[in-house]
C-alpha cells in the first residue's frame, strides 16, 4: 500500500535527521563523560570535569603534561632556572592572542600568578604558588618569578589546570564565558546535557584536525553503553560500567583501551581513633583485605593493584604491593597482640561512586571474617566532606585522591587520616628541597615505604581509565597523567 | 466562584511559604559545605572560607531566609553555587525540556488511554474490553524506565532511527529537538495511559448505570450518542481528578526518565543540585516543583467547575 510505504519512509528519514549521519563528518567528533562541569574556569573549582574539558582546549599554561606525564612547553617556550634553584625565567611564545584577540605578554602571566597566590585566591591547588616570593617582567616576552625557598614540584604544578593563564580583562567572567589562549573556544553550552567547542581561528599551533567537538554529559553507565552503541558518541572518555567491557571489546566498529589514572583507591583509616591508633590493628587490617579480589569485584580487575600513596604511572613509583599479602591468619594474630582478639565493631561511611560502594560490600565481609564487624554507611559527597574529611568523624572509608603526585598530603597533621609522623613532615620537605630528579624521586620511594610501614591507610588500586572509542578515531588518551581530553590530538583515519 | 479562587490562591501562597520555610530548615540541618564541596579535597581550611564569603553562607540563618524569601518575592532566585548563572535562568532552561515532557506525555496518555477505557467499557466482558484490560495490566506492571531502556534498545541501538539519549536544545531545530523526545514521552505516557483507560472504564460503566442513561436511551438514542452526549462528560470528572494527581506522579516520573534518556530537565537538576549541594538550586526548585503540584490542583479545581456545572454551584 502506497500509504503504509510513504509512513515508514517519513519515518526512515526523521530517523536520518535525527541519529548522526551514516558517513563519518571527519571535522567533527561527539566525546561523552560522565561528569559536566559547572563552571569552565579551572582556577574556581576543583572538579575533574572542568579540566576534561578545558584543559590544553580552552586554558593553556606556562607549561603542559603531556599524556605520558611529562613537562612540556606551552605558553613559555623555554625556560631557566637558576643555580640555587630559585629563580625560573620563562621565554613566552610570541604571536599569541586571546581569544577576544588581545595579545598574550607577560603582564597576563604576572597577573594570573598574583591572583592564584593572593590571600583571597580561591584557588583549590593553592600549594602549587605559595613558594613564589616576586613576579618580574623584565619585557613583554619574558617573566622571571623567584621563589621563597627551592620547591622541586614547582614547574609540574604550573603545568596543572589551576595554574592556566588569564587576561585581567575577562578573568572575572571566565567561569561561564571563558576566554583562553588555547585552540578551541566555547560555541554552546546546554546545561546538564551537553557542550560544543570550535576551532579558535588564529591559534598559535595551527588548525587542528578537529574542527568542532561535542562534549556530552551522560551520567548513567547504561545510557553511556547506549550511546556508543547507537554512534550517538564517538568516544566515551572514562566509562564506569567495567562488566560491560567484554561486550564492547567484542564490537569491532569500537576501541577499548585501559590506561592508568592518579586516582589512588584507598581505604582511609582513622588514625587518631582507637582502636584504629594501634598500628598493629591498622596493620592487621592490611593483611585481611585482598586488594586483587577488591580489585576484581568492584571494578572487574581493570584498576591496578598498589601498595602505598603512589601511582604506577610515576616515576618514583615502587611496587610495595607485597607488603601485606592477603593473610586472615596472620591479620586474627596481630589482632589478638593488639588485645583485639574477640574484634570489635568499625563503620565505614562510603562516598557515591560505584567503586567505592562496590569495594565497601567486599572490605566488610573481608574483615568480617577476621572478626571486625564493619557497618557501612552510605554518604553522600558533600556529607562525606563534612563528616569525614572536615569532621575526621569517622572509622574508616573509601576513596579515590585523584590529584596527581599528592603524596604530600601525608605531610598535613590535620588532614583526614589524622597521620601525624614529624619524620614524614621532614621527608616531604626534603623532597620539595631536591632539585635532582635522581634525589627527588629516591625519596619519593622512601615516603611511599613510610607510608607502608606505617600502615597508615589500605592503598588497594589506582582507578583505570577506561577509553572506548570508534575505531576509526586516533589520538585519545590513554593514561591519564591528570584527567584532560586534549582535542589538538585527535583525528579521524 | 469570585470567593472562592481567592480563598484557594491564599491557600497557595501560605503553602509556598510554609514549604519554603520547611525546605529551608531542612537544608541548614543537613551537613555540607557548598564551598567544599567546590573546591575538593586538597583545598586549605583558608580557601574554602574564602568561597564562603563570596557565597555569603557567613551571614546568619535568619538573614540568609529573608534575603531568600524576599529575592524570591521579587523573581531574584539567587545564583547558582555551582554553576555561578542566575537560577531563574537554569530553571527556565530546564522547563524547556521538563514541561513539553510532561504535558506531551499526558496528552498521549489522555489520548491513548480515555479512548480505549470507553472502548472497553461499551462493551463489558468482551473481546476488546478484555484486550485493553490486559494492556492496561501491562502498563501498570511496567515501570516508565524499564520501558525506557527497551524503547533505546528497538529504536537507538537497534534501528537507529532515533538518539538514545540527550537533548540538543529548541535552537538545534525542530526536527531533532523533537526526534529526542519522542522516546521519553511514550516511556513516560505508557503507564499513564494505562491508568486512564482503567480509571475511564470504571467511570463509564459507573454512568452508563445511571437512570439517565436509561432515559435517553429510551427517549430513543443511540449508543454511540448516547455514550458521547451524556456518559462521556459525566465519566470525566474522576478521570480529571486522575490527570490532575497523575501529573504531579508525572513530573516525578520525569525525573527517572530525564535521567535514562540524559535529559537536561528540571529532576536532573535537582539531582545534580543536592550531589553538588548547591543548595541555593535545590531550595528554589522545591519551591517551584511546590508551586507546579499546588497550581496544577488549582486548575484541576477549575476544571471541576467546567466539566460539571454542579459542583461549580456547590463551591
Amino acid at each position: 500500500m502506497p500509504y503504509r510505504r510513504s509512513v515508514l519512509l517519513a519515518a526512515l528519514v526523521a530517523g536520518g535527521i535525527a541519529s548522526p549521519a551514516l558517513a563519518q563528518d571527519k571535522s567533527q567528533v561527539v566525546l561523552c563523560q560522565t561528569l559536566e562541569p559547572t563552571v569552565l574556569d579551572p582556577t574556581a573549582g576543583a572538579a575533574q570535569a572542568i579540566r576534561e574539558v578545558t584543559y590544553g582546549n580552552i586554558f593553556e599554561g606556562l607549561v603542559a603534561i603531556d599524556r605520558a606525564g611529562k613537562i612540556v612547553p606551552k605558553l613559555a617556550e623555554s625556560w631557566q632556572i637558576s643555580a640555587d634553584n630559585l629563580v625560573y625565567t620563562f621565554k613566552l611564545k610570541s604571536g599569541v592572542t586571546f581569544h577576544d584577540g588581545t595579545p598574550f605578554t607577560s603582564a597576563d602571566v604576572k597577573y594570573s600568578l598574583e591572583r592564584a597566590v593572593a590571600p583571597d585566591s580561591k584557588n583549590a591547588q593553592k600549594w602549587i604558588f605559595t613558594p613564589i616570593a616576586s613576579i618580574e617582567t623584565p619585557d613583554a616576552a619574558t617573566v622571571k618569578v623567584t621563589l621563597k625557598q627551592v620547591a622541586a614540584n614547582f614547574l609540574y604544578g604550573l603545568g596543572w589546570g589551576d595554574a592556566i593563564i588569564v587576561s585581567e580583562k575577562t578573568a572575572a567572567a571566565n567561569a561561564t564565558t571563558p576566554v583562553g589562549t588555547g585552540p578551541y573556544k566555547l560555541d554552546k553550552w546546554t546545561r546538564g546535557d551537553r557542550l560544543s567547542l570550535v576551532a579558535a581561528e588564529g591559534w598559535w599551533g595551527g588548525k587542528p584536525a578537529i574542527a568542532r567537538a561535542t562534549f556530552r554529559f551522560i551520567n548513567d553507565p547504561q545510557a553511556q553503553l547506549a550511546a556508543i552503541q547507537s554512534g550517538d558518541c564517538d568516544a566515551l572518555t572514562n566509562f564506569g560500567a567495567a562488566e560491560a567491557l567484554p561486550t564492547l571489546k567484542a564490537d569491532k566498529r569500537l576501541t577499548v583501551t585501559i590506561g592508568k589514572t592518579e586516582g589512588e583507591t584507598i581505604i582511609a583509616m582513622n588514625n587518631g581513633k582507637k582502636p584504629l591508633d594501634d598500628l598493629r590493628v591498622r596493620r592487621a587490617i592490611a593483611h585481611a583485605v585482598d586488594r586483587n579480589q577488591v580489585n576484581l569485584g568492584a571494578i572487574n580487575g581493570t584498576g591496578t593493584p598498589i601498595g602505598s600513596h603512589f601511582s604506577p604511572a610515576q616515576p618514583g613509583y615502587v611496587d610495595l604491593t607485597g607488603r601485606y599479602p592477603y593473610d586472615p591468619a596472620k591479620a586474627k594474630a596481630l589482632l589478638a597482640e593488639a588485645g583485639y582478639g574477640s574484634g570489635f565493631d568499625l563503620t565505614l561511611k562510603v562516598p557515591p561512586p560505584a567503586y567505592a560502594r562496590r569495594s565497601s560490600e567486599i572490605v566488610a565481609a573481608m574483615l568480617g571474617e577476621v572478626g571486625i564487624r564493619v557497618s557501612i554507611e552510605n554518604v553522600e559527597f558533600p556529607q562525606w566532606l563534612d563528616r569525614v574529611f572536615k569532621n575526621k568523624d569517622y572509622d574508616l572509608t573509601i576513596i579515590s585522591h585523584t590529584e596527581p603526585l599528592d603524596i604530600n598530603i601525608y605531610a598535613r597533621p590535620d588532614y583526614y587520616f589524622n597521620y601525624k609522623s614529624q619524620a614524614f613532615v621532614d621527608l616531604m620537605k626534603k623532597v620539595d628541597a631536591a632539585v635532582d630528579d635522581k634525589t627527588r624521586l629516591a625519596l619519593y620511594g622512601d615516603a611511599q615505604k613510610m607510608l607502608a610501614e606505617d600502615s597508615v591507610n589500605v592503598f588497594l588500586f589506582v582507578l583505570p581509565k577506561v577509553t572506548v572509542s570508534k575505531a576509526a578515531l586516533t589520538g585519545m588518551w590513554a593514561d591519564w597523567p591528570l584527567p584532560a581530553t586534549p582535542l589538538t590530538d585527535l583525528a579521524w583515519q | 466562584m469570585l470567593s472562592f479562587l481567592v480563598r484557594r490562591l491564599a491557600g497557595l501562597a501560605v503553602t509556598l511559604l510554609a514549604t519554603a520555610l520547611v525546605v529551608f530548615v531542612v537544608l541548614e540541618i543537613l551537613p555540607g559545605d557548598p564551598a567544599a564541596v567546590i573546591l575538593g579535597v586538597s583545598a586549605t581550611p583558608e580557601t574554602v572560607a574564602a568561597l564562603r564569603t563570596e557565597f555569603g553562607l557567613d551571614l546568619p540563618a535568619p538573614e540568609r531566609f529573608i534575603r531568600w524569601i524576599g529575592g524570591l518575592l521579587t523573581g531574584d532566585l539567587g545564583t547558582s553555587y555551582g554553576y555561578r548563572v542566575p537560577v531563574a535562568q537554569l530553571i527556565a532552561e530546564r522547563l524547556q525540556v521538563t514541561l513539553p515532557l510532561a504535558f506531551a506525555a499526558i496528552l498521549l496518555a489522555t489520548l491513548v488511554g480515555v479512548p480505549l477505557g470507553m472502548l472497553a467499557a461499551s462493551r463489558p466482558r468482551g473481546l476488546r474490553d478484555a484486550g485493553v484490560m490486559v494492556f492496561a495490566q501491562a502498563g501498570l506492571a511496567l515501570p516508565d524506565f524499564w520501558v525506557g531502556i527497551l524503547l533505546v534498545l528497538a529504536f537507538a541501538i537497534g534501528l537507529h532511527w532515533l538518539p538514545s539519549g540527550g537533548f540538543p536544545g529548541w535552537d538545534a531545530g525542530l526536527g531533532p529537538a523533537l526526534a529526542s523526545l519522542v522516546l521519553p514521552v511514550i516511556a513516560l505516557a505508557l503507564p499513564q495511559a494505562a491508568i486512564l483507560a482503567r480509571v475511564t472504564r470504571s467511570a463509564t460503566l459507573e454512568a452508563l448505570q445511571e437512570d439517565w442513561v436509561r432515559t435517553a436511551r429510551a427517549k430513543g438514542l443511540g449508543a454511540a450518542a448516547t455514550l458521547y452526549r451524556h456518559v462521556l462528560r459525566n465519566a470525566l470528572v474522576p478521570v480529571v481528578t486522575m490527570l490532575g494527581v497523575r501529573f504531579s506522579f508525572m513530573i516525578a516520573g520525569a525525573i527517572i526518565i530525564e535521567d535514562v534518556f540524559s535529559l537536561p530537565g528540571l529532576g536532573r537538576l535537582m539531582f545534580q543540585a543536592i550531589g553538588q549541594h548547591d543548595i541555593i538550586v535545590v531550595k528554589d526548585l522545591v519551591v517551584v516543583f511546590a508551586a507546579l503540584v499546588v497550581g496544577i490542583n488549582f486548575l484541576v479545581d477549575i476544571a471541576y467547575g467546567i466539566v460539571d456545572p454542579r459542583l461549580r454551584r456547590r463551591a
